[in-house]
């Protein structure tokens, strides 16, 4: 699909306050959130983490299109009061338009271009990894290029990033997200749900030595992940004892995240290591997705990237998480290089990032061109 | 090395390593045809993935080449398409659902219309799922490694069984 320019007149420049409505509806969460530029998050509201939207807890996920239709448009207008703007002040509006399960993008697209008919506004088709692999510019002004990993429950994958629309994939899960490995792990382990946060407090009370756990891909070149015979492992391992109790739950979580935390590093030093030959810096290296808010495993890689000459940043937890606000701040980051999308733009439940790579605009000027010796 | 047996209730295997996986995904894909369902029912880590892997890397693509792609655990997408010949094939895994309802959204009826399903988890397909279809049951031995699979079929499935070539591989 390709990108339209918007016209002489609409085009804004950066940095005069341009303001813009996010919708996430992909998966589990409905979101709408409102930003600005300078980066700035005038809202931020994530449904399920409503009070009042919390009858299970917030475990159960709302995946259906159906409760995206229900809830959508009065989350609009809260953000929009929360905001304290109008519909006649917003430069645009962005939702995420794929990854994710085609109902609820439904909803979030016909509700922008809605919006964005109605009021004459640029509508921006966001893909959700962007939002996630655009957020450390939102949160600490970042410039390109950068290593992204992104781990949550659904993605698992180190990137370079090396401009807006301009990623290049390193390596990726062979089989489970990191984010599954932890919620499986503690079913497996009787820990409750969420999983992460779950098996992060256990393995803080464990013994990481009682367990020999596999540590897959370990030592191996390149920079995929696999993660499924793992949690095998820590099912074989419990069936393997006599007794289970809290102790050998928390010996077991604890063994399994430090088997995914060295993982981790070792993906992740390879990466590093690649990174630095093709854009001549080290890192730095980005963690984002659910997975970044557990602390064991952000020390680990804060380490590792030191080890490497390198920093590394995580976007605060509720930015880590599925939000609202990557993705306006993704349409504000395409908006400025004056690109937005076609009312016509058809929903993809499945976009890989390298894929945008054809409808980038041009590298924005804070974008390092990766030297020749890497453009092979 | 894959050990099989046939019983009553149905043809029981000894898939003692990914090789033994990959013979019994070869042996499935020379049969598929649109419409086919396989319903994949086992506990945490037994391989239902592992086999939905390899049985759509089993199948050509469109094209009719030999590809293989990354099929990733659908747990958090809950639904991914492959397009492959005979037809697309429909990764479902439906773990995270709480109400059959909710396959609707996934589209369910798409699905069974032109594709040929994989579903992990089938017990939350409740009515939705189909007499016509082949149950591969998941689980560990009770000593040893590896996995065993016990094939049941349901409809068609009860004479198409039969025709499954398990005898190319080698048996116990």
């Amino acid at each position: 699909m390709l990108s339209k320019p918007l016209g002489k007149q609409e085009r804004k420049s950066y940095g005069d306050g341009m303001i813009v409505l996010g919708l996430e509806t992909s998966c589990d969460e409905t979101a709408a959130a409102v930003v600005e530029d300078p980066p700035f998050i005038r809202s931020n509201l994530v449904l399920s983490q409503l009070d009042e939207h919390r009858p299970y807890g917030g475990v159960v996920p709302e995946i259906a299109a159906r409760s995206h239709l229900d809830h959508l448009d009065s989350l609009i207008e809260r953000a929009m009061r929360e905001a304290g703007v109008g519909f006649g002040d917003l430069d645009g509006v962005a939702a995420t338009a794929g990854p994710g399960l085609i109902g609820g993008v439904f909803v979030g697209v016909m509700t922008a271009k809605a919006i964005a008919a109605a009021r004459g506004l640029p509508f921006v088709a966001v893909n959700h990894l962007e939002g996630h692999a655009l957020t450390v510019r939102l949160t600490d002004g970042l410039d390109f290029p950068y290593l992204l990993l992104l781990v949550s429950g659904g993605h698992c994958q180190l990137l370079a990033v090396e401009g807006v629309g301009r990623y290049r994939r390193y390596g990726g899960t062979m089989d489970d997200a990191v984010g599954e490995a932890f919620d499986k792990t503690a079913k497996l382990l009787d820990l409750g749900y969420p999983g992460g946060p779950a098996v992060e407090q256990a393995a803080a009370q464990g013994d990481p030595a009682r367990f020999a756990l596999p540590k897959p891909m370990l030592g191996r070149p390149g920079c995929d992940f696999s993660f499924s015979g793992l949690k095998t492992a820590v099912r074989l391992a419990r069936e393997g004892l006599d007794s289970f109790t809290g102790r050998e739950a928390a010996d077991l979580a604890a063994s399994f995240q430090a088997s995914v935390a060295e993982v981790l590093a070792d993906r992740c030093r390879n990466a590093l290591r690649r990174f630095a030959v093709e854009y001549g810096q080290p890192g730095p290296l980005v963690v984002a997705g659910g997975v970044a808010a557990n602390a064991a495993l952000r020390a680990r890689l804060k380490t590792l990237a030191e080890a490497e000459g390198a920093r590394m940043l995580a976007p605060p937890l509720a930015l880590c998480t599925d939000n609202a606000a990557m993705i306006a701040w993704a349409g504000i980051e395409r908006l400025r290089l004056g690109v937005s999308d076609p009312l016509d733009f058809a929903p993809r439940p499945r976009w890989p990032l390298e894929d945008l790579t054809e409808r980038a605009p041009a590298p924005a000027s804070t974008a390092a061109p990766a030297p020749a010796a890497a453009r092979v | 090395m894959v050990e099989s047996q046939s019983t009553a209730d149905g043809i029981s295997l000894t898939l003692r390593d990914e090789g033994a996986t990959q013979a019994l995904a070869a042996a499935l894909a020379a049969v598929l045809r649109p419409g086919d369902v396989l319903a994949l029912t086992g506990s945490l880590g037994a391989g239902k993935t592992a086999l939905a892997r390899a049985l759509i890397n089993a199948l050509p693509r469109p094209d009719g080449s030999c590809a293989p792609e990354e099929v990733p655990s659908p747990t958090f997408t809950l639904v991914q398409i492959y397009e492959r010949a005979p037809a697309p094939v429909w990764h479902f895994d439906l773990y995270r659902l709480s109400d059959p309802g909710e396959v609707e959204e996934l589209g369910w009826e798409e699905a069974r219309a032109e594709g040929i399903v994989l579903v992990e988890w089938p017990d939350r397909l409740g009515a939705l799922l189909p007499e016509d279809r082949l149950d591969i049951l998941l689980f560990f031995p009770e000593h040893g490694g590896g996995r065993i699979a016990v094939l049941q079929g349901g409809g068609c499935w009860t004479e198409r069984l039969g025709g499954l070539k398990l005898d190319a591989i080698e048996q116990a």
